[in-house]
């Protein structure tokens, strides 16, 4: 495996097969259009929700219902619906339909469980609705949001390390191709890539996190009640 | 769905091993779970060690994790047991949180009258504390349960067959009975052991339907 991970003809492209480099890029960009479109459906969405207090019964079974659905049958249904040409639609739906629901959940979570008092205050002081959402909710919920977004972010990462299967790239590629070639250090080395990356890209998040929520709501929240999902 | 029909005692017996797949490392995955997580609930050191680390663990992808395993374990790689301890890795993870969280929110003073009633503590662990911190414990391994079974599917791309079977098989055959049966029976699956914990968790916490509440 580590003969794998070292050796430099894995690292350029080498009679046409891609290296390990474009297969990591190619990763983080399944990784980053799908979080992006399933942000920008579930964020606006959970706000609303989240806001008038309608439907959230709804997004709390979706999400439940959505759990047991496995990654790997949706992605090859709809692959081999959609037909090769338009296999990364088919895995980017996938990816958007997997990233959605706790994306979702995290951002009704996070606006129903903002302080009714601030948001009281923020509507003596005569703030309009809109504004109580996006001046008070939203920076109040900003901590479950991106928790949530993080949580997708991994759930998606590891999905797309499965888009191989599929005749498509990224890291999961290696780990598909050393098993029909019986090469078990190609699949390890990968492995550990796939493992790597996804901490990486948490730590990354977790840290961007930090620096963009409100120094106020750092303090400890363990007396605020949990939504459960 | 002609081929459904054809098909059905494959599929069943799929079903089954699917289940043993998913299940065994749920039930080992909260056996480890508790002792752990009982320790992280009463020391601060053992909590800031261990839900970190399970944190971490869990972000490990499933593929990448099923992979490794051979390395780590020295198993062959075609073993169903490198899925079956990966899940149960992931269940470990998920739970020690789930444990240490329910049972550091049983009320102290609960406790104390426990104590004052003379229980020791292993005694008053099982007879006061597990019980109350049942509901919290138990959602959590909802969730364990149902991705558990979601998750023994991706286990098909290195050779080891649940229903995942379906899904592969039906990928290179263009058989899309073959593929729907296989989500669907998944989901199915999920579902049904997911009702079955719910039912579990109403007849172990009886107190919690007489308040009226739920």
């Amino acid at each position: 495996m580590w003969e794998w991970l070292t050796n430099p003809d894995n690292w350029t492209k080498t009679f046409g097969t891609p290296g390990i480099p474009q297969r990591l890029a190619e990763h983080l960009q399944y990784t980053a259009v799908a979080v992006v479109i399933a942000a920008l459906i579930a964020v606006p969405l959970g706000a609303y929700i989240g806001h008038t207090g309608r439907g959230g019964t709804f997004v709390v079974g979706m999400v439940n219902a959505f759990r047991a659905l496995p990654e790997l049958g949706l992605l090859i249904l709809l692959a081999l619906s959609m037909g090769v040409l338009l296999a990364f639609e088919a895995m980017t739906i996938t990816l958007v339909l997997i990233a959605v629901p706790p994306m979702l959940a995290g951002t009704y979570a996070g606006i129903r469980n903002v302080d009714q008092s601030a948001v009281d205050a923020a509507r003596g002081m005569g703030m309009r609705e809109r504004e109580v959402l996006v001046k008070v909710e939203l920076p109040n919920a900003l901590p479950l949001i991106l928790g949530a977004l993080r949580t997708a972010t991994l759930q998606v990462i590891a999905t797309a390390s499965i888009a191989a299967f599929v005749s498509l790239g990224g890291l999961g590629r290696f780990v598909v191709d050393g098993l029909a070639l019986r090469e078990f250090d190609q699949m390890a080395g990968a492995a550990v890539l796939i493992a790597a990356l996804a901490i990486v890209v948490e730590l990354v998040l977790a840290g961007a996190q930090w620096l963009v929520v409100s120094p106020g709501l750092r303090a400890p929240r363990s007396r605020k009640r949990k939504a459960t999902t | 769905m002609t081929w459904v029909l054809d098909h059905v005692d494959q599929l069943l017996s799929l079903s089954a091993y699917h289940l043993w797949l998913a299940l065994l490392p749920l039930v080992l995955g909260l056996l480890i779970a508790l002792p752990l997580g009982w320790v992280a609930s009463r020391y601060y050191w053992a909590r800031v060690i261990l839900v970190p680390a399970a944190g971490l663990l869990y972000t490990i992808p499933s593929l990448a994790l099923f992979v490794l395993m051979p390395l780590i374990l020295g198993t062959l790689i075609l073993d169903p047991l490198n899925v079956q301890i990966a899940l149960t890795v992931y269940t470990v993870a998920l739970l020690v949180r789930v444990v240490a969280d329910a049972l550091a929110a049983v009320p102290a003073t609960v406790a104390a009258a426990a104590t004052a009633m003379g229980y020791r503590p292993v005694g008053r662990f099982f007879a006061v504390d597990l019980p109350l911190a049942l509901p919290v414990l138990l959602a959590g391994v909802r969730v364990a349960t149902v991705s558990n079974i979601s998750l023994v599917s991706v286990g098909s791309l290195i050779g080891v067959h649940g229903l995942g079977q379906a899904l592969t098989e039906g990928f290179q055959r263009d058989n899309y009975a073959e593929i729907i049966a296989g989500i669907v029976l998944i989901v199915v699956l999920a579902l049904a052991v997911d009702a079955v914990l719910v039912l579990v968790g109403r007849v172990l916490t009886p107190w919690a339907r007489i308040g009226g509440r739920r």
